[in-house]
């Protein structure tokens, strides 16, 4: 069915401002997925999955304008071992970036396999993505497979000693950046993967991720504080048999993010979690859209997700679970839940289960409201003055998806974090 | 110490009265009890007292110390040293109990200008404490109150008065939900706090809970006011004859 003429008009317009990468093992992924937009044609406020989230500025050719959000916090994994690759504006900085070299791991770039002929992740790069736009389309991320300038490429052989760690720094007030990551944890690897920054004025990122049985992945990002900056970013993730994943994201302050995730559960006894933590003040958008799969017996997975909204910030969740028919023994859970600190803000929540198979455990649930009076009054009846009461409710609110994160020391960091936008408003 | 003088309260959100008229004095050093038939206006009274919203003051005043209570925000009352043990303790998810205590705790120091507690100094003490309250290590750890029992809850609002050492402390029917054993430790609990600086406010339906802490001065209260005040005899004739017959008598 041929698009409609404004929808055409305003693929063909982002499409033109675009070139693709030349070469290399990728060009028919890219190509594909090319034509994958072209079908597809770009977001816009009418398509049903974009309801609450107004596509325009993350279509429109050119980055609306973002400017460098100055502060002197120390990046917030700095204290940890890490391994540490440095994007800025979306450009690789090998002076900034350690050496890719960990034992347990296979770390290329991107841009650098572009004119190799042959490469592991050929077999990976676009294909979760494409398989990710059935039965809803996702056309922002094969914008993303197409013409993304470059990523990381990891192959989690073994059990690396210390995370890698992608930072992303914003330099450059009208930076538009594509990147591209993928993922594979072979059986029974593991890999903690960080990911730190607001990255540009605009971002786009894709990350697949394909989990092998057994294999272990856990994900922390903080998107940073930047207040202008707009992101949309997917995530597709393929579990095997009695594999892990998961992932936790941070998202304090920004004008527009809407992070998609969509996780396919096919091995037995796979374990999928994703948690996010949003704290948004004034001119915020932040969007949380998820699509599980159960496809295997005896899986488990988790949506966590708490906003806390003031002063007319908005967020937004769209979770689904989908339990095939072979499915049996599923647990999932689904949460989403949206504290407003005052009377102008927003949640808009949509809930979704679609169960085929008849011996499954599904709870979910989603609340919106304000903090509790009583509890208020009773911090404030042992002397906690009423704003330390209410952030040290605020905290507790956000605790259960921060307490979705394994690691300890990164937990404990974006409560730090947390506590700090908190204190910044009093 | 607890001068109230006149109290008329008024719901918020309706147009009710509720307490018409208290008059009230709680000496440094004695226990006051107020006992009263359901709807009488006793917790009313205590959350007044302890500054929650929803009901206005319409005449009258409320002083500790001679400072004005009734200008304060809640916080204000805590730290010029009055306590409210709740008679439904609040659970809250995700706030553990020891951060809570220690938070109170210093924040009530700060607002006196006192020094804050160490965390050494604060955990010897709410661990002695908790001992003597048969609070263990597991309770101190969980969010507050949250899958207490009711007699763990109580219990723990006991701890919370005994690490705050407030001046004057209301206890808003303490004893209800608490079987026998759990009633004594309790009272222990806050016999332990009893000396000549600091006064308390009881408030009960029960004589029992007077057996184990023993009053210097009983009120009878009902329709919002103080219709009879005696000594301790006070609260075994309602015990054995009800309130039936002092309501009569003072109609």
């Amino acid at each position: 069915m041929a698009l409609p003429e404004l929808k055409q008009t305003a693929t063909q317009t982002r499409l033109s401002a675009h070139t693709m990468p030349v070469g290399g093992c990728l060009t028919a992924a890219r190509n594909a997925a090319l034509s994958r937009v072209q079908t597809l044609g770009l977001p816009s406020r009418r398509d049903e999955y974009w309801k609450y989230t107004r596509p325009d500025t993350l279509v429109q050719p050119n980055a609306p304008t973002a400017h460098v959000f100055q502060h002197d916090d120390t990046p917030i994994f700095d204290g940890f071992d890490q391994l540490k690759i440095v994007f800025v504006d979306g450009v690789f900085d090998p002076d900034a970036s350690d050496d890719l070299q960990l034992e347990g791991v296979q770390i290329d770039r991107l841009a650098e396999i572009g004119d190799q002929d042959i490469h592991w992740s050929k077999d990976l790069y676009g294909v979760l993505e494409a398989r990710g736009q059935d039965p809803v389309a996702r056309p922002l991320a094969a914008l993303n497979t197409a013409f993304a300038s470059d990523g990381v490429v990891i192959r989690v052989t073994g059990k690396p000693s210390k995370p890698i760690s992608l930072v992303y720094v914003h330099n450059a007030e009208n930076s538009d950046v594509m990147l591209h990551h993928v993922i594979r944890v072979e059986q029974g690897a593991e890999l903690t993967l960080l990911e730190v920054g607001p990255a540009a004025s605009r971002f786009n990122k894709c990350t697949e991720i394909d989990v092998a049985d057994g294999g272990t992945l856990h994900h922390i990002c903080a998107q940073g504080r930047d207040h202008e900056r707009r992101a949309a970013t997917h995530m597709f993730a393929r579990l095997g048999k009695e594999s892990t994943f998961k992932s936790f994201t941070l998202t304090v302050n920004g004008v527009l993010t809407r992070s998609e995730a969509v996780l396919e559960l096919l091995g037995d006894d796979a374990v999928a979690h994703i948690a996010g933590a949003c704290v948004g003040d004034g001119d915020f958008h932040h969007d949380d859209t998820v699509f599980i799969t159960h496809d295997a017996v005896n899986c488990e997975s988790r949506q966590v997700f708490k906003n806390v909204l003031r002063n007319g910030a908005t967020g937004v969740f769209q979770g689904k679970i989908l339990v095939k028919p072979e499915a049996q023994k599923t647990d999932g859970y689904q949460i989403s839940q949206a504290l407003m600190l005052d009377d102008d803000s927003q949640f808009l929540a949509k809930p979704e289960l679609e169960i085929y198979a008849d011996d499954v455990a599904c709870s979910h649930g989603s609340t919106s409201g304000a903090i509790d009076e009583t509890a208020l009054f009773y911090l404030q009846s042992r002397g906690i003055p009423r704003e330390a009461a209410t952030d040290l409710l605020t905290l507790a609110f956000l605790a259960e998806a921060v307490a979705e994160i394994e690691n300890q020391d990164i937990a404990a960091s974006i409560i730090t974090r947390l506590e700090n936008w908190l204190s910044r408003r009093r | 110490m607890l001068n109230i003088n006149n109290l008329h309260v008024r719901l918020e959100d309706e147009d009710k009265i509720i307490l018409k008229g208290v008059n009230l004095t709680v000496e440094a050093g004695k226990v006051h009890a107020i006992m009263g038939p359901n709807g009488s206006g006793k917790s009313t009274l205590s959350y007044v007292l302890a500054g929650k919203g929803g009901y206005e003051v319409t005449e009258g005043s409320a002083t500790l110390d001679g400072q004005d209570l009734l200008e304060q925000d809640a916080e204000e009352r805590a730290a010029a040293g009055l306590f409210l043990a709740f008679q439904y303790p609040v659970e809250i998810p995700g706030v553990g109990n020891m951060t809570f205590l220690r938070t109170a705790v210093n924040a009530q120091r700060k607002a006196r200008g006192e020094n804050e507690m160490s965390a050494a100094e604060f955990l010897k003490e709410v661990r002695a404490k908790a001992k003597s309250l048969k609070i263990n290590a597991d309770m101190l750890k969980r969010p507050v109150n949250v899958g207490f029992s009711g007699g763990e809850k109580k219990r723990n609002e006991i701890l919370q008065m005994a690490m705050l050492q407030p001046k004057m402390c209301i206890l808003d029917e303490t004893d209800s939900g608490l079987d026998v054993d759990a009633m004594k430790l309790v009272a222990e609990g806050v016999n332990a706090l009893r000396d000549e600086n600091r006064g308390f406010l009881v408030i009960t339906h029960y004589q029992r809970l007077l057996d184990h802490i023993k009053p210097d001065v009983v009120h009878i209260m009902a329709d919002g006011r103080i219709i009879k005040t005696g000594g301790p005899e006070l609260a075994l004739e309602v015990e054995n004859n009800g309130y039936a017959d002092i309501l009569a008598e003072e109609a």
